[in-house]
This record gives structure tokens, sequence and C-alpha cells, in this order.
């Protein structure tokens, strides 16, 4: 209960980001069943209507499966977690890329960076 | 829905509430925030049926309320008037007997999920365990609607986590309305489905928390805070 929120944006989807990470983590396999959304609230310290907000969302995106009578799974679909994985990817990428741009970087100035970033002795584990 | 229409509420030459015209859902929590002497006790009163208004009506449902609804509406107040002769389970007890929706069962639950001793006289109790017990015999009852007046206020942050967690974890947001009123509206945020802000007797607005987040990128004490510049630059 410990958590605290960006107060920028809606709880609900600060939620949404934790449970990603969890699952590209694989801290949450494929078809790891999830705690009930009162549970889950009580973890958070939210109102359950935002983490059944959550939960809907998910099972928008075809990430979690509702199984009637049974509760909320992580989906089974590779696929789908693949997607997920590189959608973060990429939404990562594009605010360091919008960062460094914002500093008036150039494209190949910032390739440098990372490649000297890569060679530096204090991040040899890239 | 609890509806207040052109409510406004006087006592002696004093006005506490003017003009309100709102309409309260009667699912999910509600904050009621403003500044002291805004008129947020007041509110909850009337919403209770425990006040009367000197003008305009307020309705619960559909139907004017009156201090009969208290049989489906538990009310919360500020004061600390429990009866201190009495050891908790008495006050158990004693509301148990008062009230049909009161289930003992979850009161028990919540003394042990905030470690009370059922045994111990309430005269003896420090002040935060005092705010605890209240709050387990206001929650205890499986009443539609639950009225709970500063329900934080003089506490520490263990206690406030405690009383928190306890309405994330006892109350059903989709069976019951709560309206809280509070000012410690950050610590409150996460809880909130909505928030009603007061400001000098007036409802100045009420907006969906999780909306405000996404609208204007602030918590609802960000929010209050701008909703309250923007009335000083009016006035």
């Amino acid at each position: 209960m410990a958590y605290t929120f960006d107060n920028s944006r809606p709880i609900y989807q600060q939620i949404i980001d934790t449970i990603h990470g969890n699952i590209i983590r694989g801290e949450w396999p494929p078809g790891t069943k999830l705690p009930s959304v009162r549970a889950l609230a009580v973890d958070f310290g939210v109102n359950p209507n935002t983490v059944s907000r959550t939960y809907s969302e998910l099972e928008r995106t075809g990430v979690l499966e509702m199984k009637r009578g049974q509760g909320t799974f992580v989906t089974e679909n590779e696929a789908t977690i693949q997607q997920l994985k590189q959608q973060l990817m990429h939404q990562r990428i594009k605010e360091f890329m919008n960062e460094m741009e914002s500093l008036g970087m150039s494209k190949a100035e910032i390739r440098q960076g990372i490649d000297t970033y890569r060679k530096d002795d204090d991040h040899d584990n890239l | 829905m609890i509806t207040f229409d052109g409510v406004t509420k006087k006592f002696l030459n004093h006005t506490a509430l003017e003009n309100v015209t709102i309409e309260i859902p009667a699912k999910g929590v509600t904050g009621v925030v403003g500044e002291n002497g805004s008129g947020k006790s007041t509110l909850l009163k009337l919403a209770g049926g425990l006040l009367r208004p000197d003008k305009g009506e307020v309705t619960y449902k559909g139907a004017p309320v009156s201090r009969k609804d208290s049989s489906r509406i538990a009310y919360l107040s500020e004061n600390d008037h429990i009866y201190a002769f009495f050891r908790i389970d008495e006050l158990i007890n004693y509301q148990a007997s008062q009230f049909p929706d009161f289930n003992k069962q979850r009161a028990y639950d919540m003394l042990d999920f905030m470690n009370l001793d059922p045994a111990q006289r309430i005269k003896t109790l420090s002040k935060g365990n005092r705010g605890r017990v209240k709050i387990v015999v206001t929650l205890a009852r499986e009443a539609e609607l639950l009225l709970l007046d500063e329900p934080l206020s003089g506490l520490d942050p263990i206690v406030r986590r405690s009383i928190i967690q306890s309405l994330v974890s006892f109350v059903d947001v989709e069976a019951q309305g709560v309206l809280i009123s509070t000012h410690e509206v950050s610590e409150m945020d996460p809880l909130l489905d909505r928030v009603l802000v007061l400001r000098q007797q007036h409802v100045l607005d009420m907006e969906d928390s999780e909306a405000i987040r996404e609208q204007f990128g602030v918590d609802t004490a960000g929010w209050m805070e701008h909703i309250y510049a923007r009335e000083r630059n009016v006035y």
C-alpha cells in the first residue's frame, strides 16, 4: 500500500503500466490468474472501481482474458504478449527520441551517444 | 441519486449553505472538499436527513430525506461522541440493537484488521483508536449510503492509512454510496470516484477524479486549487 502515483496521469493507466511490466518481465507468465479486483484494490490502496476499469481496459486490448466464474487471467496468446512488448519498447524509444530531439540532438549524435554509452565500462552489461 | 434542489441552510443569522443545486450519484465514493466553514458538514447532514433545509429540497432516490432514513443511511460524526463507558464489544452489541443492517461479523473482522481488543473500554482508548472504532461501527452497517464527516481529521499518518485501507476493504463501491468530507485531499484521492468542491457556502464544481487527471494532468488537490484560484479571479 506504500504505492505512490504520478499525479498527472489517471490511476487506472498507471496500474495498467504495472501489470504490463509484470507480464513482460515474465513475473506473470501466460495463463496466470490475477488477484480479484478487491484484492488488487487493497494492494494498491485504490478504489475498486479503478481496478475494474483497469481489468476491462486490458480485456479490451486482449492482454487479459476473463473466464466466466473462474476469474481473470493473463492471455495465453504469445503473439499478443510479443506485440505488447514491441509496443512498449516502441513507446519508450519514442519518448527517449523526443527528449533527445528537444535538446537539439541530431540522429547521428544520438546514435553515437548510444554507442559510447554501451562501450563505457560502467555499462558493459548492456 | 442524492439531489439538492435550491437548498439553503441557515443557523440563526449565519448561512451554512446557500442555494445549492447538485445531483450526486448514489453509488461510489464522493469526496466533499473545501476550506473550513465552506459547508461540508452541513451538506453531509442534509444528505442524511439529519438537518432540514430552510429553502429547497433534498431527495434521495427520488424521495425527500428525513431522520427516518437513518435506517438505511449510516453517519459518522466528526465529533467524538461514542459512549465512553462502553467496552468495544458492548458498543458493537448496542449498535447492532439499534440498526438491523449492522453486521456483527464484519465488525469483528474489522476490529481484527485494526488490531483492536473488543474487551477494551472506550474511555481508555487513544484518540487514534477511538477514530478506528468509529469507522468500525459505521462501516459494519450494510447501509446503502455512508456519510463520513472528516474520518481522518486529527489522526496520525498510520491511523489515517489504516482507515483508508479499511475503506477499500470493507466498502462495496458497486452497491454502496459514500460521501466523505475531508481536508486530506491527496491521501483520499486514490479512493475517490469523484470530488465535489465547496467554497463559501456554494458548490463550485463536481468532477470524476480520473477525468481530472486525464483532462487537466493534476490530482484532485491540484484541481481544487485551480478551481479556487479561478473563483478568486472572478470576485
